[in-house]
């Protein structure tokens, strides 16, 4: 039956990341109830939706950082609703936090290299030097460089202003050559100017991968996003282009109700 | 443009200080040297005892210092070491050497066995679970028929290393302890500049991200529990040879605290911060041991006046000074 309903539901394709009748409840309330999503291969997505929408409980699901509570994750065509979180980095689909998650007390080159070390499997050869690494070098100056960070290479990554953490952030997930990103709110809590940086940089990284991204401002992943899903008390309220999803009354309904412009 | 920056890459890489910093070898070698000539000043004992505590400080350092996991339950692996190590040589008339590397395995069962439970748990809470099996190694180590009770495991013969080498001399125990303690401080020194000790080191720093990167991290921690375990076992079944005693002290829970005092007095997450703090706190206890129990408010006060002063320990204060890692 399982295996009729997979046929049935089955993703075209081109879908690289589907939910099907995704849902979380907590004690007490739904946080994600009975969401379907399909993220198009080499497209922008974003998951839009105001406070409390299950924007980040949905994300966390789609990494398996939580479990569901019913309904199937695919990612392409291959079942990884009960897969560990690490098993599904390790098949390129991989994520990064709403706080900026860099590993504040290596240097911002051994950063993007705890990532380029992912390369050799695990790494349980406690016996080595890590001389053994030097080969990792000059593709993580590359990476460093690739976002602006060349200058900073041997910096404490946690003494980096907030948007260079975001940028050593994005070079980190970069260096895992990863098929799929998913960004929580790489915006977040930016300077204005560090906005446009980071906005240019999702451009660019996008060229030949699928990213799908959390965001609470409507306006920022305007231009930026090939699609958007907006959600609302846990349920999917719209999806299509900016240009439709902006226009829809419940979408602004769902906006002003939350408080929002 | 490229094949440039990419040699200039190249000759940066080869300067950095990463793999072994050459200061730390350099420290290394002048404390050895030192410790070659100690015992025509000092007492071999009481240096042995603190190249035991060093070593005991150490194992727990790689696990809270580098892995950032806080055990409250490191004096169970020291003293079950100690105990198995100590029966050994003693009922079964074992060499040093086996009776040791005996303890060192039963210390890393050990540590297997409680740190698989462990690591399911975080923070605080895996520190309570920690100290929650030592407690009960510890009864145990009162109860069972052949730990002696109160009495622990006393008069534990020396014995002959490798069946040769007589150690009945404290002089010459102290060069083969020597020997075995800078082996296993260079063993911790590899282990934190290896691979395994730079995804270590990531995951003390942020265990999500390392998770989303795609890394077990409960296998790492896990690893590096039952190394530490091990490493603290050495130094237990070390401690029973030198003391020829197994006594319950090593396994209660102000062990467990002592080691920890030491670790961050000296400083946590340094290579050499615990051989310091062990330094001082044993020095404290047999220098002012004519104090009776003030000794125990003195290390009290000398903590908290630690903790206010500097946070991040002696060797933590001075490397910031120095700007070089130590």
């Amino acid at each position: 039956m399982s295996a009729a309903m997979t046929q049935q539901n089955a993703p075209k394709a081109d879908v690289i990341l589907s939910a099907r009748g995704l849902t979380k409840r907590f004690a007490g309330f739904v946080a994600v109830n009975d969401v379907d999503l399909d993220v198009q291969r080499g497209s922008i997505h974003a998951l839009i939706g105001p406070n409390g929408a299950g924007k980040t409980t949905c994300f966390n699901l789609l990494t398996k950082f939580l479990q569901p509570s019913a309904g199937t994750i695919t990612l392409n065509g291959r079942d990884i609703t009960r897969m560990p979180s690490a098993d599904i980095a390790r098949l390129g689909l991989v994520r990064s936090f709403q706080i900026s998650a860099v590993f504040p007390k290596l240097s911002v080159l051994e950063n993007v290299r705890i990532a380029l070390q992912r390369r050799r499997g695990d790494s349980f050869d406690f016996w080595r030097s890590q001389k053994v690494l030097h080969e990792l070098y000059a593709e993580a100056m590359e990476r460093v460089d690739e976002v602006g960070l060349s200058s900073f290479t041997h910096e404490t990554a946690g003494e980096l202003s907030y948007g260079r953490k975001r940028a050593l952030e994005i070079a980190t997930t970069l260096a895992l050559e990863p098929e799929m990103l998913l960004l929580d709110e790489p915006m977040a809590g930016m300077a204005q100017e560090d906005v446009a940086r980071i906005s240019a940089l999702i451009r660019k990284i996008a060229a030949n991968r699928t990213i799908l991204m959390v965001e609470h401002n409507l306006s920022v992943v305007a231009d930026l996003s090939d699609r958007i899903t907006v959600l609302a008390r846990g349920q999917v309220l719209a999806e299509g282009p900016y240009e439709a999803v902006s226009k829809d009354p419940r979408v602004i309904d769902a906006y002003i109700g939350a408080g929002h412009e | 443009m490229t094949t440039q920056s990419e040699t200039g890459y190249r000759s940066e890489a080869a300067a950095l200080p990463i793999g072994t910093p050459r200061h730390h070898m350099v420290i290394f070698a002048v404390l050895f040297g030192l410790l070659l000539v100690a015992p025509s000043v000092l007492y071999p004992v009481f240096l042995m005892k603190v190249l035991c505590f060093a070593l005991f400080a150490s194992a727990l350092n790689l696990l809270l210092g580098f892995g950032g996991l806080l055990s409250f339950g490191h004096a169970a692996f020291f003293g079950s070491s100690s105990y198995v190590a100590a029966y050994a040589a003693k009922a079964w008339g074992f060499n040093p050497e086996f009776a040791i590397l005996l303890g060192v395995l039963a210390a890393a069962v050990l540590g297997l066995g409680i740190g698989a439970l462990a690591i399911r748990r975080q923070g605080i809470y895996f520190a309570m679970v920690t100290l929650a099996f030592a407690q009960m190694v510890f009864f145990f180590a009162l109860q069972a028929p052949f730990t002696g009770g109160e009495d622990g495991i006393q008069a534990v013969p020396r014995g002959r290393l490798f069946g040769l080498i007589d150690l009945s001399s404290d002089l010459t125990l102290y060069f083969v302890v020597l020997a075995i303690v800078f082996g296993a401080l260079l063993l911790i020194y590899r282990i934190i500049h290896s691979p395994f000790g730079q995804v270590l080191k990531a995951i003390r720093d942020n265990e999500p991200r390392s998770v989303s990167l795609g890394y077990k991290v409960n296998r790492y921690k896990l690893a590096v529990f039952v190394m530490s375990a091990a490493l603290a076992g050495l130094a237990g079944a070390t401690k029973a040879i030198v003391f020829q005693l197994a006594s319950l002290t090593d396994v209660y829970w102000t062990m467990s605290g002592e080691v920890v005092l030491m670790t961050l007095l000296g400083g946590m997450g340094t290579v050499f911060g615990p051989l310091i703090g062990a330094a001082v706190i044993v020095t404290m206890q047999n220098y002012f041991a004519g104090f009776g129990a003030w000794v125990t408010v003195l290390q009290g006060a000398i903590f908290v006046v630690s903790v206010l002063l500097f946070r991040e320990g002696i060797v933590g204060v001075l490397a910031k000074w120095l700007k070089k890692p130590l």
